[in-house]
């Protein structure tokens, strides 16, 4: 089981996930470090690259945060070394302020940032787009098309950002970072950089000058950093990422980039108008290729663009032809903004197919009404759809029970700001709706710390908060401190999992090991909260009984914030799978079904996927198959109908 | 090397539960097709959550690269299903009167259904519907022969094994042992090919159910 990262066969075919193809190409790039932190759907990127760390002699970090992140892969940069930092697309606004001042400065070493982004939200609480932050902060983009361009334009990128001096972005989506394609792979080379930062010429020197944002060096600092702008447009002008295919004058020219360009082609096979209409694919988002497309604009009337995210290329693209206009002639625009294509969520061939024929005015079936008429009629009731939900033996679902069981016997309209994580889900049915505000990392600490301090205004609700361990030392701790020295009536619950749960284990400074597997120091939670001078309670979210009383103590204490560790590893954590602390059984005689009622307080409100209500018999079951043991559903029958066996 | 694909692309749909293994067996697949030459696009779509929500995988096989990792709507030629909700959730917007079905017949119940909010259907009009969906449907207990294997995880190979024996894309023992042997630890690969077998037979001895 070695990675197929270290494949030393050069032009060996493999099949590669998109994350995995984006590191193939840092490794063939020669990468010595990288950064990051966890987030669908970037994660893989450095997790397989740490497993890989000791043969190629890289440094790998999973970081705080994607600021801190972005900074030590910056340091990496400045000591000369090539330097990658990951995050999903939240993450670069985390890392945004650090961001402008490198791209102001540039860097010495390549340095790439790595955007994995997820349009349509499958996995995210929004659609962020970073990529205006290319235009705005004035760094080259790009977005590879499919899995071999995930890997050479990655490569790539670290040849293009030591040839500018200047961070490059490269931008992937859901479907390209999680998708798997055909790779073909280069050249490992071999690589002994030595690390050193110099600092003793003038500010100016980029090279071998202190990296200094000073008041009086914006202006040079600036003009150097649009002539590294102008060297980037002037490439794109000649990259071979950057592809026309079709007719010299089509019907209709499709400008396109990243893994939309698969929905075209695939639409235009469809559709069978590959003769008719110019597929337009940019490698190279920002700064755009004016002449390249230039070329094109003029040989067609109608444009069409068709992109993941926000009108980013759209926009950008009628400026440029606005400007060109005496040349390229007045063009009718097609794309999110109009309407053609939904101003929301991710694209897909079948609405590329459907927005095609509207445009050229073509009919087209793409299945029979007969198959269709079928296929809904079964649908209605043939398969509702899954919830959301925790997994069986999760112990958030404990913890939210608890949580909501102290929120109504407090019977103070208390309530609950969220955070990011698996939690997240404490807002819908599984979490017993407990959660009323969810938004970034780290905010319902922040907000929790701002309700608190409403007392004045006559508000009486308690507030709580909760986060998981991964996200308490991403963005908490400034929250809680805030908290802390401003007075703020609130009880901040951490679940801890140990691990970045969500995003598959990634450890994190409360962890015993790095990204490498190498053993490190870890972090205390419960002591860094103490050092804080606030009451700390640490309990497990599994001992039912105990940890609600802990619980309400802390709800009716007040002033100053109050801290819950609930502490219980992942049902899916490696250190815990497949390990059973009870063995569950129903004793039928006990459980009084319809006569009892608690109204099926286990499967309907309490809802674990590894109990099932038995509708002939009217009685719970144990699902053995998905059924974890951790035993908490034997405390949550009223009747004692749920029996744990402790596992010897 | 032998291209013997029945269609090109060959569009093939495994869906399941999350936690049934899903993603394994469509990477075991693509790495079988890849290592005889064939170009092979994946995309997956799972849930926020790891466990309990549907996951699909799109696969296209061909001969050459460009494919959408997001199939078209009615263009699968053939759905795996290791659950059979998901076979339906599958069929009515991917399926069409020639698609092939292979299904497993263990019921994963929606958290919607155990709490009451949603009512799971029964297994024998589940299959009506499948068959009704597709040119040939063809039902299974992957689970419980994977429970006697000593996890129910086994599913996931035995379906993978079933597929091979369909004989609509190039998949020998031999090819599968190479692959898996890159995917697991050394101690899982005996269970493994047992399960492959398992599948394969499944289907080489199929009898329809009552």
């Amino acid at each position: 089981m070695s990675s197929i990262l270290l494949e030393t066969r050069t032009d060996f075919e493999a099949l590669l996930m998109g994350n995995d193809a984006i590191s193939r190409g840092a490794l063939e790039a020669g990468v010595n470090v990288i950064t990051g932190y966890p987030g669908t759907p970037s994660s893989e990127i450095v997790e397989q690259l740490a497993k890989v760390a000791k043969d190629r002699r890289l440094y790998v970090e999973w970081s705080v945060n994607e600021k801190v992140a972005l900074e030590v892969a910056a340091a990496g940069s400045y000591a000369g070394l090539k330097s990658m930092c990951v995050m999903k697309q939240v993450g670069v606004n985390v890392a945004a302020d650090s961001l402008l001042h490198i791209a102001e400065y540039g860097t010495r070493g390549s340095l790439v940032l790595v955007s994995c982004e997820d349009p349509g939200a499958l996995s995210s609480t929004n659609e962020g787009d970073s990529r205006p932050y290319a235009k705005m902060m004035e760094f080259p983009l790009l977005e590879p098309g499919d899995f071999q361009e995930a890997k050479d334009m990655t490569r790539w990128a670290f040849e293009l950002s030591e040839d500018l001096c200047n961070v490059v972005m490269l931008r992937s989506v859901t479907r390209l970072s999680h998708a798997s394609g055909n790779v073909v792979m280069g050249e490992l080379p071999a690589s002994d950089p030595g690390a050193v930062f110099e600092f003793n010429e003038t500010p100016m020197d980029q090279m071998k000058g202190p990296v200094l944002a000073f008041p009086t060096l914006i202006d040079p600092l600036r003009r150097r950093q649009l002539e590294k702008l102008s060297k980037a447009e002037a490439a794109f002008e000649e990259s071979v990422f950057n592809t026309y295919a079709g007719p010299e004058k089509p019907d209709l020219l499709l400008i396109t980039s990243s893994v939309c360009q698969l929905y075209a082609k695939e639409a235009l096979t469809i559709l069978d108008l590959k003769d008719r209409v110019g597929l337009l694919k940019l490698g190279t988002t920002w700064p755009l290729p004016p002449k390249f497309l230039g070329k094109h604009l003029k040989n067609c009337d109608k444009v069409f663009i068709v992109e993941e995210g926000t009108p980013f290329l759209e926009d950008n693209i009628k400026a440029l032809a606005a400007e060109n206009a005496s040349q390229v002639g007045i063009k009718t625009f097609f794309g999110r903004k109009c309407g053609t294509l939904p101003p929301v969520n991710e694209l897909n061939p079948d609405l590329l197919v459907n927005a095609i024929s509207r445009i050229l005015d073509i009919g087209f079936q793409p299945s029979s009404d007969e198959y269709n008429e079928i296929a809904s009629k079964i649908m209605a009731v043939g398969a509702p759809s899954r919830e959301l939900t925790f997994c069986p033996g999760c112990p958030h679902r404990a913890s939210f029970w608890l949580i909501n069981s102290a929120l109504k016997l407090d019977h103070r309209s208390g309530f609950l700001c969220g955070d990011i994580g698996c939690y997240s889900l404490g807002a819908g049915p599984c979490g017993f709706s407990t959660i009323k505000i969810l938004q970034a990392m780290g905010s319902g600490m922040g907000m929790a710390s701002g309700f608190g301090k409403l007392d004045k205004f006559g508000m009486t609700q308690p507030v709580m908060a909760v986060c998981g361990d991964s996200t308490f030392f991403h963005a908490v701790i400034p929250a809680l401190v805030n908290a802390v020295h401003n007075c703020s009536d609130m009880v901040l619950v951490v679940l801890d999992n140990s691990g970045t749960a969500m995003t598959g284990f990634q450890p994190h400074p409360g962890s015993s090991f790095g990204a490498s597997g190498i053993k490190l120091p870890q972090v205390d939670i419960e002591k860094l909260c103490m050092a804080l001078g606030i009451r700390v309670e640490v309990k497990d979210p599994f001992e039912l009984k105990g940890t609600q009383e802990t619980l309400l103590s802390l709800l009716e204490d007040k002033g100053n914030p109050r801290v819950l560790i609930l502490k219980q590893p992942c049902a899916l954590s490696p250190i815990k799978k497949a390990k059973k602390s009870y063995d569950m059984s129903i004793n039928e005689k006990l459980c009084l079904a319809d006569r009892c009622g608690c109204n099926k307080l286990c499967t309907r409100i309490f809802k674990c996927p590894g109990l099932i209500w038995h509708t002939e018999n009217k009685k719970v079951r144990i699902d053995e198959v998905l059924c974890t043991g951790c035993g908490v559903c034997a405390d949550i029958c009223p009747t004692g109908a749920i029996i744990a066996e402790k596992v010897r | 090397m032998e291209k013997i694909l029945r269609r090109d692309p060959y569009n093939l749909i495994i869906a399941g539960v999350g936690g049934q293994g899903n993603v394994l067996a469509s990477r075991v697949v693509g790495d079988m097709m890849i290592h005889q030459g064939y170009k092979v696009t994946i995309g997956e779509t799972f849930g926020a959550s790891q466990r309990g929500g549907s996951v699909m995988s799109h696969l296209r096989i061909s001969t050459q690269n460009g494919f959408s990792p997001q199939m078209p709507r009615a263009k699968a030629h053939m759905v795996v299903a290791l659950e059979p909700m998901e076979a339906i959730r599958v069929l009515t917007a991917y399926g069409n009167f020639n698609v092939k079905v292979l299904c497993n017949t263990r019921r994963i119940q929606s958290v919607g259904a155990i709490c009451g909010d949603q009512i799971y259907p029964e297994l024998k009009q589940m299959i009506k519907w499948i068959e009704s969906l597709s040119e040939d449907a063809r039902f299974f207990d992957t689970t419980k022969q994977a429970l006697n294997l000593g996890n129910p995880i086994f599913g996931n190979i035995m379906a993978v094994g079933a597929l091979s024996a369909t004989g609509d894309l190039p998949m020998s023992l031999d090819v599968f042992e190479n692959v898996i042997k890159t995917k697991i630890p050394a101690g899982k690969v005996e269970t493994n090919l047992k399960a492959y077998k398992i599948g394969k037979d499944l289907i080489k001895n199929y009898k329809k159910l009552d």
